[in-house]
């Protein structure tokens, strides 16, 4: 039983999570410097078809394999994660923005506003999230932009209702008052003092977000809903695969485990994250 | 009681509306219609004038509105409108493939529930040891693999590599459902397997847990008479609750195994733009999710001896 860790357990603790959030930070940044970089690192065009070597094992050459079209797959998978990273970040940026922004304009305002943000997010919330988000897809015909705005138009109401219980809680705070009587603008008021003081939970959601987010979106691509071909994304690169998994198993694979690799990192990301910010999960 | 659950599935109003009017909103923004999305399947190029007339057929020419408030007017009379596809009915259609849903729903809830629940409950009670880091990883592991790398690892190795099962399911039975709820079991037994942990490990660490284990109570008696008991409650709403993310899930485990649900008839309806398909789809998928969620708390009540025995609870309200 540990039902009150002592101090110096404590401070292990707090230093474990301090040096796993480095490591998994350092990652998340080789992951994003790999992806900015891609094309430089790319053995080969990963446009490129040559027909007469399609659907090769991996050897020495290609060391995933070719595709259907004789593409180099590692390559593939390289330049791959511009779509899929960058897709994914920008999904939960706008998640997190539109969600932050519609709480904070609900917290502050109160009243008829309130009601209409909170009963939407409400309707949001009574549904499942994906189910919509395959309709609105599908509606909005493919694309990766079409697949981000699905994932987002179902995913603000997390950020909505942690932004609107955050600022309730600081609406009372002196300094708010204080803020407001010093003849401070409403806009310099949410930027200035209340943001800084609610950011922190709605940051560590965001990046608990991440590798949900990046599986999602992997999933509407392979459902034919997200990356159109012939652009190099894991999620589409795996739906053609499927077809080939007797003959060339290794078509699947590789974007396979370029999604694991990188879900994991940001998941692991994510826990660290929240267990450095809210010390009572440390003890879990 | 009546009151509470007629209370309850009122609720399914604004959500039936809510949901299906911005659906329908974002299939006019969409730009693309079907007559569009047939002509191009069909290769066949079609004269404006021809559309036209297919649009005035189907209604599609008229505004959103008015369509909007054509469908629901058709719904309140259980007329889900006819397939612009197969040109059969839609509610017909849709009940008909229900049923594999439902039992792959079923099947991947106790698959879920007898992998996630005996392994978080050894997780919380070998807490720290290496039994537990173990759990955790595999828990790990399964929380990143998206559905459909499982559904690919699964068929390669038991039924290409082992031969133990069929690629495509045939038909609709208990056999060719093993895969596919094998998918969805692992993706979402080990969401709920972490909350299962956390569950167990918070009411280890009450207060009453030491007490019984001062005044020499066993282990074994502490953990099955008490601790699991009270764990339960929670257990079963986290269930209900990841019931949800099933649903989404088995359109993407559907179309990948061929399993003919209505998971699969919605991702095939949604690449053909097939409008009152989709709109089926999304109020079933809502009616069932509040129904399930419903159930919930009605067995959340019983199971809540507090609430059985009428000293409060979900119900008073």
């Amino acid at each position: 039983m540990n039902n009150t860790p002592t101090v110096r357990i404590q401070k292990i603790r707090k230093n474990r999570t301090r040096t796993m959030l480095i490591v998994f930070g350092i990652l998340a940044a080789a992951l994003l410097v790999c992806s900015v970089i891609a094309p430089l690192l790319c053995p080969y065009d990963p446009y490129a078809q040559d027909l007469s070597k399609s659907l090769q094992p991996p050897s020495a050459e290609h060391w995933l394999g070719t595709d259907r079209y004789g593409r180099d797959l590692l390559s593939r998978i390289i330049i791959g994660s511009q779509t899929s990273i960058y897709s994914t970040l920008l999904l939960v940026a706008v998640m997190t923005v539109v969600g932050t922004v519609l709480g904070v304009i609900a917290g502050l305002y109160g009243g008829i506003i309130d009601t209409i943000i909170m009963r939407i997010s409400d309707i949001f919330l009574a549904f499942p999230g994906l189910v919509f988000a395959l309709a609105v897809a599908g509606a909005l015909g493919g694309g990766v932009q079409n697949a981000i705005i699905a994932l987002a138009a179902v995913g603000w109401p997390k950020f909505a209702r942690l932004a609107r219980s955050q600022t309730l809680a600081q609406k009372k705070q002196q300094y708010m008052d204080a803020a407001k009587i010093s003849g401070d603008g409403m806009f310099h008021i949410i930027i200035w003092h209340l943001m800084p003081n609610i950011i922190g939970p709605i940051i560590v959601t965001a990046v608990l977000d991440i590798g949900t987010s990046m599986m999602e979106i992997a999933g509407l691509s392979y459902l034919g809903l997200g990356a159109m071909p012939p652009v190099a994304e894991w999620g589409s690169m795996m739906s053609g695969a499927r077809e080939f998994i007797q003959t060339a198993p290794w078509v699947a694979f590789g974007p396979g485990i370029a999604i694991f690799i990188s879900v994991v990192i940001f998941n692991m990301l994510g826990d660290t994250v929240r267990d450095y910010f809210d010390p009572r999960q440390r003890t879990k | 009681m009546t009151k509470y659950v007629i209370k309850r599935l009122l609720q399914l109003i604004p959500i039936v509306l809510g949901i299906t009017f911005l659906s329908f909103a974002m299939m006019q923004v969409a730009g693309s219609d079907f007559v569009e999305q047939a002509a191009n399947n069909t290769g066949i190029i079609a004269s404006d004038e021809a559309m036209q007339r297919a649009r005035e057929a189907l209604g599609l020419d008229k505004p959103f509105i008015i369509q909007y408030f054509t469908w629901l007017g058709g719904l309140l009379q259980g007329d889900m409108g006819i397939s612009y596809v197969s040109g059969k009915d839609v509610f017909g259609t849709f009940i008909s493939k229900l049923p594999a849903t439902l039992l792959l729903t079923l099947t991947s809830v106790i698959a879920t529930m007898a992998i996630s629940i005996p392994l978080g409950i050894l997780a919380a009670v070998k807490q720290n040891k290496i039994t537990d880091y173990i759990i955790r990883i595999a828990s790990l592991i399964g929380n990143s693999l998206p559905n459909f790398v499982v559904a690919i690892l699964l068929m390669y190795f038991l039924s290409i590599k082992l031969g133990w099962f069929p690629i495509l399911s045939k038909g609709t039975s208990l056999y060719s459902a093993i895969l596919p709820t094998l998918t969805l079991a692992i993706s979402m037994g080990a969401k709920y397997l972490r909350q299962v942990r956390a569950t167990v490990l918070e009411e280890l660490n009450k207060d009453y847990v030491t007490g019984a284990k001062a005044r020499g109570v066993r282990g074994k008696v502490i953990l099955w008479g008490s601790v699991l008991k009270a764990s339960m409650l929670t257990i079963v709403t986290l269930l209900a609750i990841s019931i949800g993310s099933l649903l989404g899930g088995t359109t993407i485990v559907e179309s990948i195994f061929g399993w003919d649900g209505v998971g699969k008839l919605a991702v095939d309806s949604i690449t053909m733009r097939d409008y009152p398909m989709i709109q089926a789809y999304v109020v079933w998928m809502a009616i069932i999710y509040v129904i399930v969620n419903l159930i919930t708390d009605l067995l959340y009540n019983y199971l809540d001896p507090r609430v059985r025995l009428g000293i409060g609870g979900v119900c008073d309200e």
